[in-house]
């Protein structure tokens, strides 16, 4: 880039003059992604970040027609599909896209966990990335409510609730998130809030610190990578190489995501986000109330749990577990020592397996036994 | 042990004393007659269940006597027996209390007291009058020890029961042979319009015999008063027909109103075909062509315009059906369709005016909104096809774009410097 040709390379110089962007584009060059059987994985990160920005675009728009309330928000969303201008495309990518991060971003945090991706130094980053995942849940949690339909009302109603059956504190927070001890518009403007200033807020800085530490640590070797011999190590450039197939990627993605949204503009089966009949408070709930299908896992194990075990509430016991396992996952890099130093750590790859399995069966259950 | 012989004695006092109240107050009626009678349909069994039991009456109250005697010939000889009414003596033995406005106050104020009064002036009452015991009278719909009131779904004047109660002695061609009328009424109504919606869809709101012959006034409506049975619920038409000029026509010619074009017991569902002047409808048979007044144009263009509202409303349900199958947003047409329907139910009401000044603005209105909503739905549908256009357009795009990124990828990675 040191050239200076035609326009762009004017511009360039002219840039570079003021904010001095050649090191940063020397690093780049520099920089290195090992090339192995699981280099697929990488790009899961990058799928999960495109969707992001999808997100953040297509928010906008809505937000510009949407207005929350129990009396506008069903109507405004209503509007939005019915009579602005390709309305119906931005929900419609917005509805996809939401759920295709969330599932990208799973395929991205297993990936990294059975690839041991966590393993020091970058326990930062896994703690970042699982703060995320965790974000991006809210995200799809506020974000449900948000159009004020039946079914949103009623899934909230019930997600909310069992925040309510937490100890001492379950009062405090359920009336902290509903903005009374019932699902009412005071709901939806704070989860409106979350859903449109606290959690993008947040989301960005954690996610403007995962990707500081992803660009100084680089990508993660395999476990085994120290034991190769130089000439087995083969790896690509960051840029343009590997930027370039990340570009090729969100292209493929962006692709897959217009002919999701045009074919199936209202989701596929029991994924879907049909507006429906607006929420009535004093109507008898839908026969079937099902939450977003990530949270459908939870969901179905709190649902089969006995409703009592040795004398404390099954819901209860499910919530702690579920909380517990939660700081586990969270903290996996710090307990797993063997991979640390090296080792392959297999107690770690069966306790991961454990997890996608319980997790699988009990989606699949989930929409089974409804 | 002397002591406690007064104590003995005053005790089996107090305890004869008590036998000998609970023994008075027992109604002895039923400990006799449940003996001696077998089977759920013995009175006894019955009156289990009969509202005047559960408003604490007694036999007595009914028959008379002394229920406290043990013997029943000591009770037909107490004061007050009236033992078993004859038929023609009912009316009078329930009209007792049916008919005195102040007793039956304390067990139901807002309960009619007139229904002796009306059951005179009925057919069953006039005929009664004349020592015919063959006709109904209040156990005949209401049973005898079986009574409930007349809004509880066990009562046999329920209006889902009742035209099975009448149609007990009126489809009984034999028992109905020497009044001569016909006795296909129960068949007809039960194939009615009127008979599928009470019958067949319990709808409770839907006319029972009662409600055009009457109750206990019961009596076959008279050619001048059939407009007025109809109206009593469709009160729009009939408000409509008196104010048309058939209804002087009618009158003039004696044809009873409603019943002319569409029968009586066997109201089937309004067609549209019963206006105009094609062969099945009703106009033709007093209208025709030169009979020098405007009648038979008029039905051919009321005719004429009902078919074009109910042809636009088909082809736009049609267009708004094919958008919907395309997954296509059609909330807002589907309620015009709803207005269509309205204007649709308005004008064949609008019919019995048979004024085309009447029903022209409104079948007029119904035809513009059918097609304005299927041009709508013709933009949706035109819309889908707009979408899948895009997409093609942009997948193409965007595909072209991948293409070129790959190609340069594989260029990039040809060169030495870059390869992996």
């Amino acid at each position: 880039m040191n050239q200076v040709n035609g326009v762009g390379g004017r511009l360039y110089k002219w840039i570079d003059e003021r904010v001095k962007i050649q090191a940063f584009v020397d690093y780049m060059a520099h920089k290195s992604v090992p090339k192995h059987r699981h280099s697929i994985w990488y790009y899961f990160g990058g799928i999960s970040l495109f969707f992001f920005i999808i997100q953040v675009a297509t928010g906008i728009l809505l937000l510009l027609y949407y207005r929350p309330g129990a009396d506008t928000a069903y109507e405004s969303v209503k509007f939005i599909i019915t009579k602005v201008e390709f309305g119906w495309l931005i929900r419609a990518i917005h509805s996809w896209s939401a759920n295709l991060m969330i599932l990208a971003a799973f395929i991205h945090m297993f990936s990294v966990y059975f690839t041991k991706a966590y393993r020091r130094p970058r326990e930062l980053t896994w703690l970042t990335g699982v703060g995320l995942l965790g974000l991006a849940m809210f995200f799809g949690f506020s974000g449900y409510l948000l159009p004020w339909n039946e079914l949103a009302f009623f899934a909230t109603k019930v997600g909310t609730g069992m925040v309510g059956a937490l100890p001492f504190v379950g009062d405090f927070f359920l009336n902290l998130m509903r903005g009374s001890s019932e699902v009412t518009g005071a709901t939806i403007t704070r989860f409106f809030g979350w859903h449109v200033a606290i959690l993008p807020a947040l989301f960005t800085v954690v996610l403007t610190v995962h990707l500081i530490l992803v660009q100084r640590q680089g990508m993660s070797e395999p476990v085994d990578w120290d034991a190769k011999k130089p000439s087995e190590k083969t790896v690509m450039p960051f840029f343009p190489n590997f930027i370039l197939r990340d570009l090729l990627l969100w292209l493929i993605a962006l692709n897959v995501l217009a002919i999701l949204a045009v074919f199936f503009p209202y989701g596929v089966g029991p994924f879907h986000w049909l507006l429906g009949v607006k929420a009535d408070p004093f109507v008898p709930p839908p026969p079937v109330i099902r939450p977003e299908w990530y949270f459908m896992f939870a969901f179905q194990t709190l649902k089969m749990l006995p409703a009592t075990v040795m004398h404390i509430e099954g819901e209860l016991i499910g919530i702690f577990g579920f909380g517990l396992g939660g700081i586990f996952w969270t903290l996996v890099p710090f307990f797993d020592r063997k991979t640390r130093h090296g080792q392959k750590g297999r107690l770690f790859v069966i306790i991961g397996l454990a997890a996608v399995i319980f997790i699988l069966v009990m989606t699949i259950l989930g929409y089974i036994l409804e | 042990m002397q002591r406690l012989i007064p104590v003995t004695a005053v005790f089996v006092l107090i305890l004869g004393l008590c036998f000998s109240i609970i023994s008075s107050a027992q109604d002895n009626c039923l400990d006799c007659h449940t003996d001696w009678e077998d089977g759920e349909n013995s009175p006894t069994q019955k009156w289990t269940y009969d509202i005047h039991n559960q408003v604490g009456l007694t036999c007595a109250d009914c028959h008379g006597g002394d229920p406290t005697l043990d013997d029943m010939d000591d009770v037909r000889n107490s004061k007050g027996y009236r033992g078993l009414p004859s038929t023609a003596q009912i009316p009078q033995f329930c009209g007792r209390c049916h008919s005195d406005a102040t007793y039956m106050k304390k067990f139901n104020p807002a309960l009619p007291v007139d229904q002796v009064a009306k059951y005179i002036t009925s057919r069953h009452g006039v005929l009664l009058g004349t020592g015919d015991d063959k006709v109904a009278t209040c156990i005949s719909c209401h049973s005898a020890h079986n009574t409930s009131p007349a809004s509880s779904p066990m009562s046999s004047v329920y209006p889902l029961n009742l035209p099975a109660v009448c149609s007990g002695c009126h489809s009984d061609a034999e028992y109905m042979a020497e009044y001569g009328i016909p006795t296909d009424q129960y068949e007809k109504f039960a194939s009615s319009v009127h008979g599928h919606a009470l019958l067949v869809n319990e709808d409770i709101g839907a006319p029972a015999c009662n409600d055009c012959h009457g109750n206990h006034g019961a009596v076959p409506p008279g050619v001048e008063n059939i407009s007025a049975v109809c109206g009593s619920c469709h009160a729009k038409v009939a408000s409509l027909f008196a104010d048309s000029p058939h209804r002087a026509a009618f009158e003039e010619n004696g044809f009873p109103q409603c019943e002319t074009c569409h029968s009586n017991h066997d109201i089937i569902k309004p067609l549209d075909n019963m206006v105009g002047t094609e062969q099945n409808s009703f106009c033709i048979e007093c209208h025709s062509e030169d009979d020098g007044n405007k009648g038979f144009e008029t039905a051919s263009v009321i005719s004429t315009l009902l078919d074009s509202l109910v042809r636009s409303e088909q082809n736009a349900i049609e267009v708004i059906d094919e958008a919907e199958i395309k997954g296509m947003e059609i909330d807002d047409e589907r309620f015009a369709l709803k207005d269509v329907r309205s204007s649709l139910v308005e004008s064949r009401s609008l019919v019995h005016s048979f004024s085309l000044d009447e029903i022209r603005p409104e079948l007029e209105k119904g035809i513009a909104l059918a097609d304005v909503t299927r041009i709508n739905g013709l933009g949706i549908i035109d819309n889908y096809f707009f979408r899948r256009k895009g997409l093609g357009i942009s997948t193409v795009i965007i595909t072209l774009l991948a293409v070129i990124i790959w190609i340069k990828i594989r260029r990039i990675e040809r060169q030495p410097r870059n390869r992996a």
